[in-house]
């Protein structure tokens, strides 16, 4: 690396020794060369940097794009209000958008509470040991386990041997059961960043452990663990597999009355249409129409909860 | 060994030995607080000063794998006997820290935090305790017109004398003190030993110190502590006039530390 320049030629030139002005240049001259390779190696590693980061956007604003062109023609207040008709290849999918909102609604009710309460145990009260590391083990490999194997779950557990049925009951309770390692995950990472001087402050003026979760712990942590939990259960709402042995059919003419009715939701819609319609090619509009509202319903639940959280953060700064 | 201390001393130490893990942090500390006076504990950082005001109100139990051994007397109640209630021991001695640390609520909610996990009631109560307490940690004039403002937008050293005013409210007989100055600046440090001067009339108090200056300005007997052990406790002026351990006297002259 150092055949010219480096250590004993600087030396010498400093020492005012036999070092003539041309030397001194070659000195100088291959200092600036370093200098210059050292900015272009940088400059090169920031555009890969700025490269990757812009192909993760250009892949989310691809996606939306190409759904948006072959979909928005469709979408109107007629798509939006109507159930399907002629064998799902007009009409609209009302049906759908109630039965995921209502999925999704079943799901945050169900699995907010349990999951925020499994955080507050696991964080706060239970003793570090061999038993909560084997809690937490299970909690990071249920977040792992396949979707498809949720709704298998979800069918033998809600639907058959609790005789649920398929319902809106089954279907949400499944989609809960999916979340739930989410909820916890992100309600645990909220308690952990609240900074431990609150509990202390809180303790030493006679709190019990119990006061200082709920008054000097929860308050801080809030904003956090509601948006986990919200982007626990739009993750879940947008999955097929865990609702289509529990909750989903593939027509029903009226919206769900009770929870224990079943009902059309648009990621299942979007896989009937695809593949069990008779007229695919007809329904093709249709597909990307019903695909763009459930992006933009999971996309403004998230955006929901991001603002949501803002608003929390604001107040309490 | 096992007399109750004399009335006139609020909080006694016997044969103390705290561990974490197998790491003795305290070992044998012996030493008495008489009432209403100010103690400081001074010495080098990891000299246990911390670990054993933490003993008094117990906030060491929150450490796991922890042991105490020895007595710890609290007029007349050994606290670490079975059966003490941690709780009820909390709410009777105040503990003021290190950093401030207001809760992110009002100003009011902060003083009124201790009042309302004791399950103390009453508006009107609870107003005139905020406005009391406020008032002896020489905060109420700054904050009178603002209860509802956020703590967090008090300077440091309000929110330390907020911080006071929040164990104040709850009426304690004994006041902790951590460091309560190490991260205020002097103007901030001098209303704080002010107060800790006009406090002492009512309140026993243990105040942590790195500051020696702080110490003889604040303190009536200052207590030397140095790798886990007491080595000397006596009248301030006297510790540090005329000290009579060769190492609290290499310690006061800077010779390590």
């Amino acid at each position: 690396m150092n055949r010219e320049g480096g250590m004993p030629d600087a030396m010498l030139t400093a020492a005012g020794g036999p070092a003539s002005a041309g030397r001194c240049r070659t000195v100088a001259d291959a200092a600036a060369r370093r200098l210059r390779r050292r900015r272009r190696l940088q400059a090169a590693a920031f555009g890969v940097l700025r490269a990757t980061a812009a192909a993760n956007v250009a892949a989310l604003v691809l996606v939306i794009a190409f759904i948006l062109y072959h979909g928005a023609a469709v979408v109107g207040w007629e798509f939006l209000s109507r159930p399907p008709t002629h064998s799902m290849t007009r009409g609209g999918i009302l049906p759908c958008i109630v039965g995921t909102l209502l999925l999704a609604v079943g799901a945050i009710l169900t699995a907010f509470p349990v999951g925020l309460a499994a955080a507050v145990y696991l964080n706060e009260f239970a003793r570090p040991g061999r038993f909560l590391r084997l809690v937490r083990l299970g909690i990071s490999n249920l977040a792992g386990v396949p979707s498809v194997i949720f709704g298998l779950f979800g069918m033998a557990f809600f639907v058959i041997y609790l005789k649920f049925g398929v319902s809106l009951l089954s279907g949400a309770l499944t989609l809960a059961a999916m979340s739930l390692p989410i909820i916890i995950g992100a309600s645990e990472e909220a308690l952990k960043a609240v900074p431990n001087q609150y509990r202390e402050a809180s303790l030493a003026l006679g709190a019990t452990r119990l006061q200082t979760v709920f008054r000097a712990v929860l308050p801080v942590a809030l904003p956090g663990i509601l948006t986990g939990g919200i982007l626990g259960v739009s993750r879940a709402a947008g999955e097929t597999a865990p609702i289509m042995f529990t909750a989903a059919v593939f027509y029903t003419p009226g919206l769900p009355a009770s929870v224990f009715d079943e009902l059309m939701a648009l990621p299942y819609h979007i896989y009937v249409l695809a593949t069990a319609g008779t007229e695919i090619a007809q329904t093709r509009p249709l597909q990307y129409g019903t695909a763009l509202v459930l992006i933009a319903l999971v996309l403004g639940l998230n955006l929901a909860a991001v603002l949501y959280r803002s608003h929390l953060r604001r107040r309490s700064a | 060994m096992n007399a109750v201390p004399p009335a006139a001393v609020k909080a006694a130490a016997r044969r103390l030995h705290f561990y974490y893990g197998s790491v003795a942090a305290l070992q044998d500390v012996s030493i008495e607080f008489p009432a209403r006076r100010v103690t400081a504990l001074i010495g080098p950082s990891g000299c246990g000063k911390s670990t054993f005001i933490r003993c008094l109100n117990r906030m060491n139990d929150l450490i796991p794998r922890t042991r105490v051994t020895g007595e710890l007397w609290l007029d007349g109640e050994n606290i670490y006997a079975a059966g003490v209630d941690v709780v009820d021991l909390r709410s009777r001695i105040g503990m003021v820290f290190q950093k401030p640390n207001p809760f992110p609520k009002s100003i009011f909610e902060n003083v009124a935090y201790g009042l309302r996990v004791n399950g103390r009631k009453g508006r009107e109560f609870i107003r005139r305790r905020v406005e009391e307490s406020l008032r002896k940690a020489a905060l109420w004039e700054e904050v009178k017109d603002r209860l509802d403002a956020s703590a967090l937008s008090l300077s440091g050293g309000q929110q330390q004398r907020l911080c006071i005013a929040r164990a104040l409210a709850v009426e304690p007989e004994m006041l902790l003190m951590d460091e309560p100055c190490s991260a205020l600046d002097p103007i901030g440090t001098q209303k704080i030993e002010d107060l800790i001067v006009e406090l002492k009339t009512t309140y026993t108090i243990i105040i942590v110190t790195h500051n020696m200056q702080q110490a003889s300005r604040v303190s009536d007997l200052t207590a030397f502590f140095y790798l886990g052990r007491l080595i000397e406790a006596a009248e301030t002026a006297q510790l540090f006039s005329r000290p009579r351990q060769q190492q609290t006297e290499d310690y006061l002259t800077g010779r390590f530390g």
